[in-house]
């Protein structure tokens, strides 16, 4: 079996655990939710065999083959450079099954911290999403061997560590977005806005690449020059100007009814009976372990590793600045928080705008943006 | 930090600058410009903005929006002044702020823990009340000894008239570790500063066999490096019979005074340094109108097995060694391919992605036979008699392009980024943990208060106190309560 089986094994299972999630928060029978973690763990032990195997196949395809190396510490040496190098996180399809191993991981420390299993209804639908995501878009799953830049020592700290970053900061996302729910009570209330507003674009957004995706998945060949040259063609930027009116119009409409009736997601949530200040610990404690490790994997190894390759260890492209500008906004939170005294629904939102910024720093520069940064791209 | 009211108008701006509202604006600031410099592409051709533009805002905006734009130094905009301003303004308030709060901090770090009077035991975060058997002066030596097996708190005693205080505390230097991260940026900001006024940066192209003295740093200047640098060789390496490039390899000789010093192969993410200035690899190309500098080195091998090297110019001739047999050099590909359908080879691409040579091999006159030799692949290179044609290399006609650097601030900025991982974990993940043991006689028994704070992580300070109030209870004294 190779790993290409075990990830969909992995995919499957936590489609499943989402399902069993869900019916626990209907149902709450204890043995649903331990039928839902057990199925969860099982997923994340195939996903964590299906990541070693594919390291191992990676490993193989840039193996010094050539025999020049000799001497026992030269070849031992060797071997473990070549394991370092050959870590399966090098492109936008293994970047994002590295980020699902790590929300699941998260996601299961936080379960059996707060013996708490109403957010796995929300955790496993991003995991689920974001490899049916890969699924969907016909994203190239081949093993590529590493490009002269990558191949270097940092790569693995630097995208491990960015990963384990990108991860706190979903988690706090999530719990920011639903202590946001649950604490507004007005639809006049700027931060009830704020939250309908976002998860209406968000919907919009899904729903109109996905219309795109089905108009001109033929024309566009790939998923790269899908996004780069038929975005929002089939909706918003339609030749035709009636379509074009239509859309806008029905999203404007969407919005507005998503604001009109979020209260239905209140209530919904209400259910879950986690208290909001759990959700505010747990959001600010994400941070404050993503943080560091974003600043030290991210930035600096990333600053590091940039020096060494081509001697600019900041040389202000959109990859650099983005993930600058996401330090910022984190920084915005500690500080407001931990020193202003910021709390609540406030501290909420600028913990959601933190993970807008991961998302466009991790696909937004890539597909939208051009930079040096050309191997997250999908081929 | 609020001072007395009369202040003068010295101390308002610097109250302003070591306010944390300032920061959280700056970092607001910082976030929003920057995004307009992804935006618009920096340092490029006017077109390309020109371009963007009037995608964006339509034909006739554009060129107003590009001048406005211009005048705003948005086509450079991380090195315009306003962004430098900014930049500026937020060291400022680092710093500004950091004096403003240090005296006050350092104060926590270096004061030594005093016992507290009884009525301040009320309202601890973490607070424990336990009963032990036995009168305080005989208990007192196992709420040491657990206290320090569990938490490794050194407790200091003071005798009280009921009985006894026991106090101590730990990680007070770890209230440094923010400032810390603060002086770090510092750091790495001067250290980005020095490079800018003290270093270069340029690139140079140079081509296999040739050397330079000097470099060019935009902007038609000129910097000459103190020592020659030589190409001797450029080669890529490919992932088996792809294209995809595996090593980018140059191999470079300085020499100093007329004298070879030093020689090294550099590669991506391996470059080569002298006297501060570092040599890295960044790209490479075909030198135009330089096919009559190639040299062609093939390895020639008769069926017997005499072998001999050979160096040969395009269009010039050689003998398999031990025969007659003469093959000339008639032409020569970069990349090729053949197409099938045609019968025809053609090249592909502008690099040497597969180089070739097309040999016309004839004995005493008469031809015999001819066809492409590849570098990169050995079935080419056995001809029919037998014999064997090895193309080793085409030197001559290839560039490396080296990106040239010399900053000596840069182990500034290194030093400042450790002394930033250092801040950041000791102001994450490290706590300052303060301790309390009140000990008071009941009827001949020993009634223990015990309060406790942490400033970060409270939640596992208490766990730990817990423990120590159930270890307590189950020791021999225990179990009143």
């Amino acid at each position: 079996m190779d790993s290409s089986t075990f990830f969909g094994i992995s995919t499957m299972l936590y489609i499943i655990a989402m399902m069993v999630y869900i019916t626990y928060l209907a149902f709450r029978k204890p043995q649903i939710g331990l039928v839902a973690s057990s199925v969860t763990i099982t997923g994340f032990i195939a996903q964590t065999l299906a990541i070693i195997l594919r390291w191992t196949e990676f490993y193989e395809i840039g193996r010094d083959t050539s025999g020049t190396i000799t001497g026992f510490v030269a070849q031992m040496l060797a071997i473990l450079k070549g394991i370092l190098r050959a870590a399966p996180f090098t492109n936008l399809y293994e970047s994002l099954v590295f980020f699902v191993w790590c929300l699941i991981l998260a996601y299961l420390v936080i379960e059996f911290r707060y013996k708490n299993k109403s957010f796995g209804a929300f955790v496993t639908p991003v995991a689920g999403l974001a490899l049916a995501f890969i699924d969907l878009t016909g994203m190239n799953k081949e093993i590529q061997p590493l490009v002269p830049a990558l191949q270097s020592n940092w790569l693995l700290a630097h995208v491990v560590m960015s990963f384990i970053a990108y991860s706190t900061f979903a988690l706090a996302f999530c719990t920011a977005l639903i202590y946001l729910i649950m604490r507004t009570e007005k639809r006049t209330e700027p931060s009830y806005i704020f939250w309908a507003i976002s998860m209406g674009v968000l919907i919009i957004l899904l729903v109109t690449m996905g219309l795109d995706y089905l108009t001109f998945r033929v024309v566009a060949q790939t998923p790269e020059g899908l996004i780069k040259n038929y975005l929002f063609k089939a909706t918003f930027l339609h030749t035709s100007g009636a379509v074009s009116f239509v859309s806008w119009f029905v999203a404007l409409v969407f919005i507005l009814l998503f604001w009109r009736y979020g209260r239905l997601l209140k209530r919904v949530i209400s259910t879950f009976s986690v208290d909001p200040e759990t959700l505010d610990e747990i959001t600010y404690k994400s941070i404050a372990i993503g943080f560091p490790i974003f600043t030290l994997g991210g930035l600096i190894f990333g600053a590091i590793w940039a020096d060494q390759a081509w001697g600019v260890y900041w040389s202000w492209d959109p990859k650099e600045t983005w993930s600058l500008i996401t330090w910022f906004v984190y920084a915005f939170y500690l500080h407001a928080r931990l020193l202003r005294g910021w709390r609540g629904k406030k501290i909420a939102v600028v913990a959601v705008m933190g993970f807008v910024a991961v998302v466009f720093t991790y696909l937004g520069v890539n597909l939208l943006l051009s930079g040096l940064h050309s191997y997250g791209a999908m081929e | 930090m609020k001072r007395s009211k009369n202040t003068t108008f010295i101390d308002k701006i610097w109250d302003s600058f070591a306010s944390v509202n300032l920061a959280v604006v700056i970092f607001a600031v910082i976030a929003l410009t920057s995004i307009i410099g992804t935006i618009i592409e920096q340092n490029v051709e006017p077109a390309k903005n020109m371009k963007l533009l009037s995608r964006l805002f339509g034909e006739s905006s554009a060129p107003v929006l590009f001048d406005v734009f211009e005048r705003l130094g948005f086509m450079d905009m991380y090195h315009s002044w306003w962004f430098m301003a900014i930049l500026l303004l937020f060291a400022t308030n680092i710093v500004v702020c950091s004096i403003d709060r240090i005296p006050k901090i350092m104060k926590l770090v270096k004061d030594p823990l005093k016992p507290l009077s009884g009525d301040h035991f009320k309202g601890f975060g973490i607070q424990k009340e336990i009963l032990l058997k036995g009168k305080p002066e005989k208990t007192k030596e196992t709420v040491i000894n657990t206290i320090k097996k569990r938490t490794g708190f050194n407790l200091t005693e003071v005798r009280e008239e009921d009985g006894f205080q026991l106090y101590s505390q730990r990680g007070n230097h770890t209230r440094l570790g923010v400032y810390i991260t603060h002086f770090s940026i510092l750091l790495i900001l001067s250290g980005s500063i020095a490079g800018i006024i003290f270093g270069f940066r340029g690139f140079l192209p140079l081509q296999e066999g040739k050397a330079s003295s000097m470099i060019e740093t935009g902007r038609d200047k000129v910097i000459p490096l103190g020592f020659m640098i030589r190409c001797d060789d450029f080669n890529v390496d490919f992932y088996g019979n792809s294209d995809m490039p595996k090593d980018y390899m140059s191999w470079l000789t300085v020499i100093k005074d007329g004298k070879e010093v030093v020689k090294k192969g550099i590669r991506v993410n391996d470059p080569l340094t002298y006297e501060g200035i570092t040599f890295y690899q960044s790209s490479f190309g075909i030198v135009p109108d330089s096919g009559g500098e190639g040299v062609f080195k093939f390895r020639l091998t008769s069926k017997e097995g005499k072998t001999e090297e050979v160096n040969l110019k395009f269009g010039e001739s050689f003998t398999i060694p031990g025969t007659e047999l003469t093959g000339k050099i008639e032409d020569f590909s970069p990349a090729i391919t053949f197409d099938e359908m045609a019968g025809k080879a053609y090249t592909y691409a502008e690099q040497m992605n597969n180089p070739a040579v097309l040999i016309h091999f004839s004995e005493r006159g008469n031809s015999k036979y001819s066809g492409w030799i590849l570098k990169r692949y050995p079935n080419t290179w056995k001809l029919p008699d037998g014999h064997t044609v090895e193309f080793i290399d085409l030197w001559g006609i290839q560039y490396t392009g080296l990106q040239v650097r010399k900053d000596p601030g840069v182990w500034v900025v290194y030093l400042g980024c450790m002394t930033m991982a250092a801040g950041l974990f000791i102001a994450f993940f490290m706590s300052h943990r303060r301790i309390w043991v009140k000990l008071v006689e009941v009827k001949g028994n020993t009634l223990i208060v015990i309060g406790a704070t942490a400033n970060k992580n409270r939640q596992a300070f208490e766990r730990r106190i817990d423990r120590i109030a159930h270890s307590l209870s189950k020791a021999p004294e225990g179990g009143k309560g």
